[in-house]
């Protein structure tokens, strides 16, 4: 049986030819809680990105297969693309600030994506987004639909992003990064309202985030990632028993521990990094060559 | 807070009522220049030439603000030339603001070769000197008022297309696109539907802006004849005409200088005005 979500090989790049992604390979079963966890810049966002048919234009997919419910999504015109990503799947942006339209009422941009883009009815529309601006716990719906951003605290706009994408009540959610724009305190009630909503609508989830503390919470399984190649591919308890990557290890030690303020803080060693460089470096020559 | 913000609403109304209320004043002017006026605009009285504004000495009662020395009233040619300056701002600025803004939006969204197109197309534009580039269409087309709309939308259109593409691409970059287009939206709507709106405050001030500019190059190709014919009354024909006589008669130039000042700072004011009022944070 073919996985729920399949990337075969992706590799992504400039088009200077630095190399974003480096034959990425991942399985998402259905309702698999996954994260996808790395330092900024190790490609962890292009990966949801490419999955979305949003990447940047700068950048260009060298090779590799992105299999959404057996279709390849790579090789699906614009239209079809849209079609199938727009019904099937929802992201949970990284900035509440800029990822609703300023323009437009709160309400407003929840109904019309049910109603333009997936048909239903206006009122089928609005009887679901009071349902589930009540899901996702914000008090006076009524007031929160007739406002503009601009009038909602970011942990606010952050719930309605939630609520947004679980709106046409997709089969894959991709977040990216969905609590680093946030404030400390409410980072981890966004945390726990995700994993909520995932099980209550068994929806499949692709978590992006560089906070190991929030993949222990809410994934069951993780990739690490290190400039644009999947160092450890496992699940979460294993990982956090016994990471079997150096970097893995190194990476676990440098997260702080609250329990002791006075505890120094270890960063991952010059070693550690430049040994998973060079790994990183050889393989890509031999791709290279093998082209 | 509340408070600051209301001061800041009380500053922007009172701005507002003041260009709002010399535009307003101007409109009727045209409207209503026939009977308003004192006299006919053209007529040429040489017993009453150079007469000085009614609160100086050697005045004559319905020369109010005095005559030029052909003895044409100034006041009702200011008047009678408002209709010349607002046609030409209204339909010059809107025109010019249709195209560039419809080029700088299509640049800045989709990118890639549109925008290299149009973003070439632009500078090569602008490598003209402007005045020089209005003289020679002028030269071209013939005098008359829909040459010099066509000079000022041939002039112009790049000034929009620059700042509209810049301000659509920082727009095109938020994060609310990104999820548009992982929504399945298409692309042209979400140009029209999620960016447009946003790109639309800046749309107005650049408007209005062209209005007074174009207020001032009305002008200023009348001040050297290639506006339309000489038998109509133009503010910037009347500076032209005055400049001969400023020393024996001030005010031949200065009531339409200082008219076509007030008309040009209305138009920028108003700009800003109705920035804030269509910007859904400021408002």
């Amino acid at each position: 049986m073919t996985a729920f979500l399949s990337i075969r090989n992706l590799s992504i790049s400039l088009q200077n030819g630095e190399r974003i992604l480096r034959s990425v390979n991942m399985d998402l079963a259905r309702g698999d809680v996954r994260g996808l966890v790395g330092e900024s810049g190790a490609g962890k966002s292009m990966i949801g990105k490419a999955i979305l048919g949003i990447l940047p234009r700068a950048l260009k997919i060298d090779e590799g297969e992105i299999l959404f419910q057996g279709k390849n999504l790579l090789n699906l015109n614009p239209r079809e693309l849209r079609k199938e990503i727009g019904a099937n799947a929802a992201l949970i942006p990284q900035d509440p600030l800029t990822a609703l339209n300023p323009s437009h009422r709160i309400g407003r941009q929840i109904t019309n994506r049910l109603v333009d883009i997936l048909g239903w009815s206006k009122s089928d529309a609005v009887k679901r987004t009071y349902d589930l601006l009540d899901e996702v716990r914000i008090p006076d719906p009524k007031r929160v639909i007739n406002s503009f951003p601009h009038e909602l605290s970011g942990g606010m706009r952050q719930r309605i992003l939630i609520a947004s994408a679980f709106a046409a009540e997709p089969k894959l959610i991709i977040a990216d990064e969905p609590t680093t724009a946030l404030d400390v305190t409410v980072q981890k009630q966004i945390v726990s309202l995700i994993g909520e909503m995932q099980s209550r609508h068994g929806t499949t989830l692709l978590f992006v985030t560089h906070d190991l503390g929030v993949v222990s919470k809410v994934c069951q399984s993780l990739s690490v990632l290190f400039l644009g190649k999947v160092i450890e591919d496992t699940s979460v308890s294993l990982f956090f028993d016994n990471p079997s990557h150096p970097y893995s290890r190194a990476l676990l030690t440098a997260t702080p521990k609250y329990t002791d303020p006075n505890s120094d803080l270890i960063p991952v060693s010059e070693k550690i990094l430049n040994s998973v460089k060079e790994e990183v470096l050889r393989l890509d020559r031999e791709w290279s060559n093998g082209r | 807070m509340v408070d600051s913000s209301r001061n800041i609403n009380r500053k922007i109304g009172l701005r507002m009522w003041l260009s709002g209320g010399w535009l307003l004043f101007l409109f009727l002017a045209t409207l209503f220049a026939p009977i308003i006026s004192p006299h006919d605009p053209l007529a040429q009285d040489l017993f009453a030439s150079r007469l000085p504004p009614i609160w100086m000495d050697g005045y004559e009662s319905t020369y109010y603000l005095g005559s030029d020395s052909l003895g044409r009233d100034v006041l009702s040619r200011i008047l009678y030339g408002a209709r010349i300056a607002l046609l030409v701002a209204l339909i010059a600025s809107t025109a010019t603001c249709i195209i560039g803004a419809t080029l700088g939006v299509l640049a800045g969204y989709f990118g890639g070769w549109v925008d290299l197109v149009i973003s070439r197309l632009v500078d090569i534009w602008m490598a003209f000197p402007p005045v020089l580039f209005a003289i020679l269409l002028i030269a071209v087309l013939g005098t008359g008022l829909t040459s010099i709309i066509i000079a000022i939308i041939v002039i112009d259109w790049t000034r929009f297309c620059r700042v509209i593409r810049a301000e659509t691409m920082s727009q095109s970059a938020m994060d609310y696109v990104a999820s548009a287009q992982a929504a399945g939206r298409a692309r042209f709507g979400i140009m029209v539907k999620e960016i447009f709106p946003n790109v639309l405050p800046t749309i107005v001030v650049l408007l209005t802006l062209e209005m007074g500019i174009a207020v001032i190059v009305e002008a200023i190709l009348s001040f050297v004849n290639l506006s339309i014919s000489t038998d109509f009354p133009t503010w910037g024909g009347m500076i032209s005409e005055g400049r001969t006589s400023v020393h024996q008669a001030w005010w031949v130039i200065v009531f339409p200088l200082i008219t076509l000042f007030l008309t040009v700072l209305s138009f920028s004011q108003l700009g800003e005005g109705l920035k804030d009022r269509f910007d859904p944070v400021l408002r």
